[in-house]
């Protein structure tokens, strides 16, 4: 069982999660901030790899991502950091990103860099199902890596039973079909979404993400879904310069 | 050996539908019935009702005397050209168009480069009562002023895609963005033989009239619908699917695709796909593509931005690896010398891309060979580039 395993096993209160991309806004910034997020309550950590392309993604992490690869930020680089990582936190890590880099970096190495570095869990939204499980699936299990599937209101039933067959992390539902950094707008057709998503009940359990900004949106998500994904949101708070001495309160303000 | 698309939607290593959840229902929606639709009777009748009268097909195969005279070969243009709104993009959007309304959509959405894909959009939303949103990048809405207004007359909006390069492969993120947001009732138009499968398999059908005519203009001219080259510029490789798809199978007819070297190929300001990509995936298929070490897709350059793409479709990086195909690429010089030379000859001037594919000839050796070069579109929208790199008026 990897750290996201035993996380969603053991938690009984509401997870939250936090995304940022490596290498913004200094390049070497990610496990200081990594580490203050685990201070700071965080229940574990979605790190980006920027792509030049980020065609599911609003504008601030498209900003974040092109001044992170200005910057310099890469693959290797981020793994070389990601060295120390064990050192410094213990909750749960997972990366995510776009296919192109890590067919570039190679399957088999990206699986290999990731497992010695003690990431968790992958996310990658453009790589298709079956994809994943011609040639992706194999590496991810033998290194205890969760792959981690989005699921929209648009998604079919059948699909998403698929989805939950696949998965052996947590299955990531999206408030809406949007691209990320839009405001969760809570309406009776993303209740009764969510609502019909839970009573499906899946082996898998599962996180909101996309559009969660504050204390209302989390505790919202956290009636329907063992919690929430904040991304955006947070990647506007790296854009004041004393950053990390704010985490905690940002922390504090989505949790009680 | 298949040039075709396989049942997993791959041609060799090529192609798939590498798209995030979100795009999942609307490309398996039109993937699961493009074929059937495409396929019934009252879809073929209107296409080829509307390829007739409205865009005016079959097109001309000109053979072209005075620049046939000049290499030594028997040269013919297809003439793209002289379709409605003036280049072959037009044989897509109508294909598109007829499929969206069967699928019930109320929206449409492109992305454009040259603006001539916009255009050819923005004309069968008008011409179906539909709501039309082009993303042009920045740089792009400058150089091809004309055909922003022509799109905006016709009642489309244009959005400006101001990240990146701020050329066509932003304006195709920017345009899948918006197809994310909008999962209901949104059709998303793609230009050129590009994007997630069934897309490159679905303009390449729509694309290839331009072949199947050909074949029998050739027989009614030369007594044989075969050629010995058949030319053209690429992109994202529409115009030459289209050109090539009836001759794929005909393996004595050489096939040779030409792309846009910029400035050089090594000159760092280039968007010769084939000579410096490597495999990667971008907007949806895994094909050849531009890019850095670390799979970070590099800006490309041309002086012509229906070019001006760092990627070419699933299909002609399966055409450039078995080797069907050849890939050659032409700099902004000889495309535009090309493209006067043209004008002067034949009192025909060429889009820049398609000037493209005619420079090529001049690398040619011919003994009397058949060749037909696809003219994908006119220089209309170009006219303020020649001016001013030939200092003329
Ligand atoms: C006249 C003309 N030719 C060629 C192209 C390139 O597209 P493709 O490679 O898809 O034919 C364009 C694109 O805008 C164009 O306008």
């Amino acid at each position: 069982m990897n750290r996201l395993q035993t996380l969603f096993k053991e938690k009984k209160d509401p997870i939250l999660s936090i995304y940022f991309t490596a290498g913004y806004p200094d390049l070497n910034s990610t496990l200081d901030i990594a580490e203050a997020l685990e201070k700071a309550g965080a229940d574990f950590l979605e790190i980006g790899f920027p792509y030049s392309d980020p065609v599911a993604d609003g504008p601030v992490i498209q900003n974040s991502s092109q001044k992170a690869l200005e910057n310099g930020m890469t693959l290797n680089l981020l793994f070389e950091q990601l060295r120390d990582l064990r050192k410094r936190v213990s909750i749960p890590v997972l990366l995510m990103g776009y296919v192109n880099p890590v067919l570039q970096y190679g399957v088999e190495n990206f699986c290999h860099a990731a497992a010695e570095a003690g990431i968790d869990g992958v996310i990658v939204p453009d790589l298709p199902m079956y994809e994943y499980e011609e040639l992706y699936r194999n590496c991810f299990e033998q290194h205890q890596l969760s792959n981690i599937f989005l699921v929209t209101p648009q998604t079919v039933e059948d699909r998403i039973r698929k989805i939950d067959d696949l998965s052996n992390g947590f299955i990531y539902l999206l408030s809406s079909s949007a691209t990320t950094g839009k405001n969760l707008a809570v309406s009776t057709d993303t209740e009764s979404y969510f609502a019909r998503i839970k009573a499906m009940k899946l082996k898998n359990p599962t996180m909101i993400g996309f559009g969660i900004s504050d204390k209302e949106s989390f505790n919202k998500a956290a009636q329907y879904t063992r919690g929430a994904i904040v991304g955006s949101a947070f990647m506007k708070l790296l854009g004041a310069p004393d950053y990390l001495s704010r985490i905690p309160k940002f922390i504090q303000s989505l949790k009680n | 050996m298949s040039y075709h698309v396989n049942e997993k939607g791959y041609y060799g290593n090529f192609g798939g539908a590498y798209i995030p959840e979100m795009l999942y229902p609307n490309v398996e929606e039109l993937r699961s019935k493009y074929l059937k639709i495409i396929h019934e009777p009252d879809f073929k009748q209107e296409f080829e009702l509307l390829l007739k009268d409205y865009v005016g097909r079959p097109s001309p195969l000109y053979l072209a005397h005075r620049l046939s005279e000049r290499y030594g070969a028997k040269i013919f243009l297809k003439r793209e050209d002289l379709n409605h709104t003036g280049a072959h993009k037009i044989n897509n959007t109508i294909g598109q168009i007829l499929l969206a309304q069967r699928l019930g959509k109320k929206r449409i959405i492109a992305e454009t480069g040259a603006g001539q894909h916009g255009v050819a959009t923005a004309t069968v939303c008008a011409l179906k009562g539909l709501e039309c949103v082009v993303y042009m990048g920045e740089v792009d809405i400058e150089r091809q002023a004309p055909n922003v207004a022509r799109m905006k007359m016709m009642g489309a909006t244009v959005i400006p895609a101001t990240s990146g390069s701020k050329t066509l492969k932003d304006a195709t993120n920017e345009a899948m963005r918006d197809w994310i947001n909008n999962p209901v009732d949104t059709h998303y138009i793609i230009g050129s033989v590009v994007g997630p499968h069934p897309y490159p398999d679905m303009v390449a059908r729509f694309q290839s009239i331009i072949s199947e005519e050909t074949r029998w203009q050739l027989k009614e001219k030369t007594g044989t619908e075969s050629a010995d080259y058949v030319l053209a510029c690429v992109g994202g490789g529409s115009n030459a699917v289209g050109m090539f798809y009836h001759f794929l199978e005909d393996e004595q007819v050489k096939l040779i695709a030409v792309e846009a070297a910029g400035k050089g190929v090594h000159s760092g300001k280039s968007a010769a796909t084939t000579a410096l990509g490597r495999e990667g995936v971008l907007h949806g298929s895994r094909s050849i593509l531009m890019q850095t070490n670390d799979g970070q897709v590099v800006e490309p350059y041309s002086i012509s931005a229906g070019l001006d793409y760092p990627g070419i479709g699933p299909q002609h990086a399966h055409l450039h690896t078995i080797k069907r195909a050849q890939y050659v690429n032409i700099t902004d010089d000889e495309a535009l010398k090309a493209g006067l030379l043209l004008a002067q000859l034949e009192g025909i001037i060429p889009a820049i891309e398609s000037a493209h594919a005619l420079a090529y000839l001049e690398k040619m050796k011919f003994k009397g060979e058949t060749v037909v070069v696809c003219l994908s579109g006119r220089g209309d929208k170009d006219l303020a580039t020649y001016m001013n790199y030939f200092g003329l008026g």
